[in-house]
Formats: structure tokens, sequence, C-alpha cells
């Protein structure tokens, strides 16, 4: 199930996902995202010519709460769960500004 | 050589609703770090998000303020990136079918009108907010989940004092549907913009640059001005522009190179599984539709056309939807049009200033300002009487009460102001001498020794005509 995915687009990937590969997991993943890849190229076989693309599959419509506000009160909970925190945030290693909005 | 300019302009605005967009944690500004956050905001397995009906319908009432499309079908899409802002790792937003598009609204410039078209409109949620220190980052999910719309304009902005207009008649638009307060200061607005500029008659759009850190609307205007002319003056020295993103310095009114950028971004979006699709009715629309308040150019032609106030007081009055609102409050209360107008852009604006308030944090009604303005139209009052009366009512007072509690009370009858206009004739006959021989200055004396003798509450135009023909008989 080689070429399915090259080790750049491994790398790629790695590197939107904030994760560094040495060269053995390069290869390693490469051949596994390969053949995951290869495994979904099953469904190549059926023809969807014509068939509107999926996007839910689901055929609810319009399922939509009130605006209506109801604190859970889940803060000290989830914060346990947090590696590290301070004062009520959440404390992580030093990053830099590059966020979305 | 010369340039023509193309600026695109991005603006978040974020939704005043009680809860957030996919999680009933309500949306308050000043809590404690992550007090206003569950487990749907953290992003944990197996949590499922809910559409806040609120949130679709500011979506369409902003979508009919900006003259819009809505899309009668669309979804939500995943937008994947890592970033500790967001723990979900993705942000939810629409990316492929957009509740609006196609939209457009008029701005003004040097007296020129121009329709600047908005390519599209979306709902989406925000990110939670990062705080830097030396040696961590700390971050609260207060704001993650906030509802957002994000509204993009068609490349049709070709200066910057454009991009400024559409900017105030975009904030201004927005402000008067109510969906959010839309202060840059406070965050609730936000501008991303960027800009190319090219020779004329070149087809192709040049090369753009976007610019961050421009904290009002005049930032921007001087960043892209700046821009405007870097490039310009790049391209003529036969350079190129590299697609790079640059901070504006408030110090210097400088844009300075933050970073490059290399490759596109890769977002890899795809339907959010997790929300089912929306479909909009014409019914929900009509309804949405028939409670939006009227937008800012309809109320100014109405108080040009019906009310009689001039073109910029019925600018200065639709700044805000709460000085419109209270302008048409105190005007159907009864109160001379152009007299409220008045007060409201002198007197009630300074109070406002000094005292750092919003009109609706203050006491001031419409009821009372009008109270007021009728005291002055019938004479009850003087204009300078009325300064201690505004004081009055900016503590709540009722004018009328306030008057008589205050003796306020003009004299403006003949009948009680002739025996004292005669015995002030009567002391001062080198005054009557001077009026006769031209000299006007002896009115003025004449009727200053009258508001003396009357503690300053006759009224001046009654005392005036009184004295004037005294002095003629």
């Amino acid at each position: 199930m080689a070429n399915n995915i090259s080790q750049d687009q491994v790398k790629h990937v790695a590197e939107l996902a904030k994760l560094e590969l040495n060269d053995k997991q390069l290869d390693y993943f490469t051949d596994q995202l390969g053949d995951i890849i290869g495994l979904f190229e099953t469904l190549n076989e059926v023809d969807t010519t014509d068939v509107p693309v999926t996007t839910s599959v689901s055929d609810q419509l319009n399922v939509m709460r009130e605006d209506v506000a109801d604190n859970w009160n889940q803060k000290e909970a989830l914060l346990a769960n947090a590696p590290e925190t301070e004062n009520g945030y959440i404390k992580v290693p030093t990053i830099i500004d590059e966020s979305e909005d | 050589m010369n340039f023509e300019t193309t600026i695109g302009l991005e603006v978040h605005v974020e939704l005043k609703t009680n809860s957030k967009i996919f999680s009933p944690s309500p949306v308050e500004f000043g809590d404690q770090p992550n007090a206003n956050t569950n487990v749907i905001d953290w992003g944990y397995p197996g949590v499922l998000p809910t559409t806040n009906k609120g949130v679709v319908a500011s979506g369409i009432m902003a979508a009919l303020a900006l003259h819009a499309d809505i899309e009668k079908h669309n979804h939500f899409d995943r937008k994947n990136y890592f970033y500790p802002d967001n723990p979900k790792a993705y942000q939810i937003t629409q990316a492929e079918k957009p509740i609006a598009h196609d939209g457009w609204i008029e701005v003004e410039v040097e007296g020129n009108k121009k329709k600047i078209g908005i390519a599209e409109m979306h709902i989406e949620e925000d990110a939670g907010k990062n705080t830097h220190e030396r040696d961590h980052s700390y971050v609260d999910l207060n704001r993650q989940g906030t509802p957002l719309i994000e509204i993009v304009s068609k490349p049709d902005i070709s200066s910057p004092d454009e991009a400024y207009a559409y900017l105030e008649a975009l904030r201004q638009r927005i402000q008067f549907t109510g969906v959010s307060d839309v202060k840059m200061e406070e965050g609730s607005m936000r501008v991303d913009v960027n800009i190319s500029v090219r020779p004329i008659g070149q087809k192709e759009y040049g090369t753009k640059t976007e610019l961050k850190n421009l904290n009002s609307f005049n930032y921007v205007r001087k960043g892209l001005a700046f821009e405007e002319q870097r490039q310009q003056r790049v391209l003529m020295s036969g350079g190129t522009i590299q697609q790079e993103t640059r901070r504006f310095d408030e110090n210097s009114g400088k844009t300075i190179l933050m970073r490059v950028k290399e490759g596109s971004d890769d977002y890899r979006y795809f339907p959010e599984p997790d929300l089912p699709a929306l479909e909009i009715s014409d019914d929900w629309i009509k309804e949405v539709r028939d409670s939006m308040p009227e937008m800012p150019a309809n109320r100014r032609d109405r108080y040009v056309n019906d009310l009689g106030v001039t073109d910029y007081d019925a600018m200065v009055l639709t700044q805000t939807k709460e000085m419109s609102d209270f302008f048409d409050a105190t005007v159907n209360a009864g109160a001379d049009a152009k007299m409220a107008a008045n007060y409201l852009q002198g007197d009630v604006n300074a109070f406002l200033n000094d005292n750092h308030l919003d009109l609706q944090d203050t006491k001031l009604t419409p009821d009372n300002l009008a109270g007021m303005v009728k005291l002055i139209s019938d004479g009850t009052i003087s204009s300078k009487m009325a300064k201690k009366v505004f004081k009055g009512i900016t503590e709540g007072n009722e004018p009328k009460q306030f008057v008589e509690a205050h003796g306020l009370v003009q004299l403006s009858d003949p009948a009680k102001l002739q025996p004292i206009i005669d015995a002030i004739l009567a002391d001062n006959q080198q005054s009557i001498e001077d009026f006769n021989n031209g000299k006007d200055r002896a009115v003025g004396y004449l009727v200053g020794q009258i508001m003396k003798q009357t503690h300053g509450k006759a009224n001046p135009q009654v005392v005036n005509k009184l004295l004037i023909a005294s002095l003629k008989g």
C-alpha cells in the first residue's frame, strides 16, 4: 500500500498537529497512513456520479435550543483535569500569539 | 506611475446573546476565569453541541441590516487548527454555505455616496483568551463559544477614507439592530484588513498585505494610508510586494513586518457532523424583519424631512441607537424637535462626556428633557434658567416640580414687569438721553438693571419689548 501518501504530506500533517516526528516515526506513520487511505479508497469503487454531497448523516433539521443561559458550574471539575492551573487559569507553556478569530 | 488601491475588510462582531452559540454557558464579561465554561466549551469527548436559536435570529437580523441574501439551507463547518485558545482543536464556523451573502451598505466620503459590497456574512464561535507571561501562558475559556458574525467586504473599497466610512456605517447599522454593542475598545468589534495596490490599468490585483493591531477606526485609516504609500514606493523603485502580515505601530504611525506568509493556510474544513443543518424559512425571516428597529439612514431622512432638523444634526443624533431612540421619545413627548436636537448634542453630550457615561446609564429621561424643552418654549423659564433645570433633570428631577421648588419661574407678565421698568427708567435719566442720542448700548444697560432687580427672573424678550416701547413712547 505504498504511495497513497508521501513523506512530505505526512510531515505537513504532523506540523499541523504540532507533532514532531523522527525519521523512524516518519517511515512508520507514512506506511500506516498509506494503509488507512488505501482502505478508504475501497469507497471509490462506488459510483457517486449525480449523488449530492452528504454534509450530514442525520436527516434532522433546525435542532436548536432557546437562548437561555444555564451555568453548569463545572469550572472546578474541568480545571482539576487540566495538567496545570493557576488562579483559575489553565497554565500552559509559553505560546506565541497566532490566535484565530 | 499612477496606482489604484484595493482594500478588503473582515469584521468580527460579537453577538449580545444570553448564552453561548453551542452551549448554554452564560455570555458574561469580567467574571472569574473559566467560570462560564462547561464540558461542551472545553470540547470534552462525547459532548453534543446544540445551536442557539437566538444566534441564528441575530444572524438573520444582521444580514437584513446589510441588505444581504439569506441562504435558506446552511450548515456549520469545522475549521481545524491547534492552538491553546481552543481546546477542541477546531472552530465551528461556516465555510461552505454562510448564512448570508451579497449584501451592501452605503457610505459617504466627502459628499460622494457609494455602495460597498459585502461578499458574505457567517456565524461562528469565538475562541478563549490567552495571556502571556515570561515563563508561561494562561488560558481563560470564558470567551470560548461566544457567538460571532464575520462580515467580509467585497474588494470595493479603494481608499483608507472609504474603509473608515465603511466601518462607521457598518458599526452603526449593526448597533441599530441591537444584536451587538459593536465597541472596538471592548473587543465586541474586531477588524482585519488587507490592502494591495496596482498600476491603473492592470487587470490582476496586486499582492496584498495584512495589517494587525488596528484597535480603532482611526488606526485602520492611518495604517492603511501608510501601507498604501509604502507599497507604492516599493513598486515605484522596482521592488515587489511580498505576502506578509504587518503590525501597525501606534506611536510611529508606521506598519512593521511581523511575518511573511508561506503557503496558504490549511484548515481542512469539513461539514460539522455534530450539528444538524439549518433551514431558514421565509416566515422566520419575515418575523425577524418585522421586529427590526428602524435603520439609521431611514431615521436621518425622517429627522430632516419630517422634523426639520439639519443634515448635520441628523447625523450626530444617529451615531448610536440610544441617542436616536432618546431623541424620538423626547419629540414624541411633545418637545420641539430642533430644541431637543440642540440639547442632546449640546448639554446632554457634554454631560455624558464629562461623566464618562452612556445615555442609558444616566437618570435622564426623554419625558423630563421634553418637559424642560416645553418650559423653555412656552417662556416659563429662560435658557439661562434651563442650565439649572438641566442639572436637575440629570439628577432625575421632574422639570416642572424642580422649577417650582427652586423658584425658577420666569417673569413674563407685562403687568408685573412694567412697573419695574418704569422705576428703573425713573432712576436712569442719563440712559434715556443716551438712547435718544442713538446709543443702543443704553438698552443693554437698562435690561441688565431690570434683570438685576428681578434676580434674573424677568423674561428678556418681554423686557426688551416693553423697554423699547417705553423709551420710544
